[in-house]
């Protein structure tokens, strides 16, 4: 292993000279396998006493070259190994990477399979928020929101492993359209689902919103402002509960978004206990929206007419889509070969987490994981 | 991709087999849409200030411009702090090896009071580099030293160059095209995880 000093460089050590007992000054690593850094994330904290003075993140560690990947595979091969990047996501990873690859084609799922579409998305979106939420009360010492969460997460999968037979890389679509019809009561299904989670998402608020520890841990921690977000290029709950009023299915909306009506909850103070609102929030907005869609799926094909051989014209095109996380974009550069001569990701989590650094300098070490927490990144889609 | 203009070229010649297709529809696909000039006050503006160091063009309704790399750096601080692309949404880059100037460094920009979306360009020789957008927009830095990790271009003014994702003392650059999807940097995986391959 490479001396944990080498990586430095920007925190501007002071000089060795000093004893450890004469400096305030101490490095201290967190991670790579830390249970609360959501996995392998190591983060160097440089600390005065109880005070973070600076972190570095050194990550890489689940890099997989998928970008590299994408290159050797055809546009249909490579649209499992989205799944991968964000797999508690996976249906969102893949509606992006569709999306972007129907653009180049210059060809629309239809109806149905975008209101297919819409459903899984939100109900992923859900599922995403849970597991968060359950795994961040965790990191701050709540246990009890974790089994809330993750039973009722499971009504989620069911559904999914219902529809396409996996419960979390799913590869629930295909470019062009959705691989499967609906199964027999899939409606039936969601719409219980509906009727099963507001109540549920109440039992959450009322374990934590009015908690007095939670308050404390969360309050006022971790806060950084809309012109930091902007600036660091952070997107999606975060940006948002800094007072951002910005969600991509509003502002450039895709699918089948624009027929919804649904609201972008905003908070205003952009720390901790924002960042929590604000995703409860979208927990609710998206029932919302799915209870519009299930309703009035349209008949219909839901595969568009899709070359079996796909050779996009020679073009490039960015797409993205808001995933839980935030705007997650593929850019995509066709030669007109069968494969994709490049395809570049633009990782909502990568992104977000390098303001790690500004929102926990001068807090405690106990909030840097609630920091980590509330930024709500996951490591496949960091490193990828 | 070759340049937008010479994009008609290559694409007849991608046409020729449709192996046995299923549908007989599909191979009548047209070659696709073609990049259009893309005319704009905003493009105007830059147009009169860089003269001929700037090309604007429109491919499925998404703008770029391309531009020198010599006049990168103060386009995109105009950018920034004129026509208000406050977000700098990624930063990647292409390889052609075939061309003279094997690499594209590509910045996709947002503005949020616009509600629009560009891609900038700049063609850079192997072993060059292109001013770091850092100090316009922070978020560049992680993105920057990605680019640097996967193909070895250089940022210009960047506050800590270095890898990201490989391992610092990793060798090669494995998003060129000339780096194989199974090659690694034998050396390192033996010294550093004591194993002979990581295959």
């Amino acid at each position: 292993m490479t001396d944990p000093t080498t990586y430095l460089s920007h925190l501007e050590l002071g000089q060795p000279d000093k004893t450890f007992l004469d400096s305030n000054e101490l490095i201290i690593n967190m991670g790579p396998q830390h249970p609360a850094t959501h996995g392998v994330l190591r983060v160097i904290l440089k600390l005065d006493g109880e005070k973070v003075l600076g972190t570095e993140c050194v990550i890489g560690y689940l890099h997989r070259g998928v970008e590299k990947i994408a290159e050797n595979r055809t546009y249909t091969m490579f649209n499992p190994y989205v799944d991968r990047m964000d797999y508690v996501a996976a249906v969102s990873n893949g509606l992006g990477y569709c999306e972007a690859v129907e653009k180049l084609l210059n060809i629309e799922a239809p109806p149905r399979a975008q209101y297919i579409r819409v459903i899984l998305t939100e109900l992923n979106r859900l599922a995403s928020h849970q597991l968060w939420l359950g795994t961040h009360a965790l990191d701050i010492g709540a246990m009890t929101p974790l089994f809330y969460t993750f039973r009722d997460r499971e009504e989620i999968l069911k559904i999914f492993e219902r529809y396409c037979g996996a419960r979390l890389t799913t590869h629930a679509f295909r470019i062009g359209g959705c691989q499967y019809e609906t199964y027999e009561g899939f409606e039936r299904d969601v719409e219980k689902f509906l009727d099963f989670a507001p109540p549920k998402i109440d039992e959450y608020e009322e374990l934590l919103t009015g908690n007095r520890i939670w308050l404390e841990r969360t309050k006022g921690v971790g806060k950084i402002s809309a012109a930091d977000c902007i600036a660091l290029g952070v997107t999606g709950p975060v940006l948002r509960a800094s007072g951002v009023k910005w969600d991509l299915r509003k502002a450039q909306p895709y699918a089948a978004y624009p027929e919804f009506d649904f609201e972008i909850p905003t908070g205003q103070n952009g720390d901790t206990f924002d960042r929590y609102l604000v995703r409860m929030q979208e927990m609710r907005q998206s029932l919302r929206i799915i209870r519009q869609a299930v309703g009035k799926i349209p008949e219909g094909p839901i595969m568009a007419k899709v070359p079996k051989v796909m050779k996009p014209p020679v073009g490039e095109i960015y797409h993205s889509i808001e995933a839980p996380k935030g705007e997650l974009g593929y850019f995509i550069v066709s030669d007109g070969s069968t494969q994709p001569y490049r395809v570049r990701v633009r990782p909502p989590s990568f992104v977000n987490l390098q303001a790690l650094d500004i929102m926990v300098r001068g807090q405690l070490v106990a909030d840097v994981i609630a920091v980590i927490g509330t930024l709500d990144i996951v490591l496949g889609e960091v490193d990828r | 991709m070759p340049e937008e203009t010479k994009s008609p070229a290559p694409t007849p010649s991608g046409e020729p087999k449709p192996p046995a297709a299923a549908k007989p529809a599909a191979p009548a696909k047209p070659a696709g849409p073609t990049p259009v000039p893309w005319e704009s006050p905003m493009v105007a503006k830059l147009k009169a200030r860089y003269g001929s160091g700037i090309e604007a063009s429109t491919y499925l309704k998404q703008n770029v411009l391309a531009a020198d790399a010599s006049v990168i750096s103060e386009l995109l601080q105009v950018l920034r702090d004129q026509e208000e692309f406050e977000y700098c949404v990624d930063i990647t880059a292409l390889h052609y090896p075939q061309r003279e100037k094997q690499f594209d460094v590509v910045w996709i920009l947002y503005s949020f009071s616009r509600n629009e979306r560009i891609r900038v360009k700049a063609a850079i020789v192997d072993g060059g580099s292109v001013s770091s957008a850092v100090s316009i927009w922070p978020t560049a830095n992680w993105l920057e030293r990605e680019v640097f990790d996967m193909f070895g271009i250089r940022f210009d003014g960047h506050p800590d160059l270095k890898r990201i994702l490989l391992p610092d003392d990793w060798k090669g650059y494995p998003l060129r095209k000339d780096y194989g999807i199974i090659q690694q940097d034998q050396e390192w995986v033996q010294i550093n995880l004591g194993i002979e391959s990581g295959q």
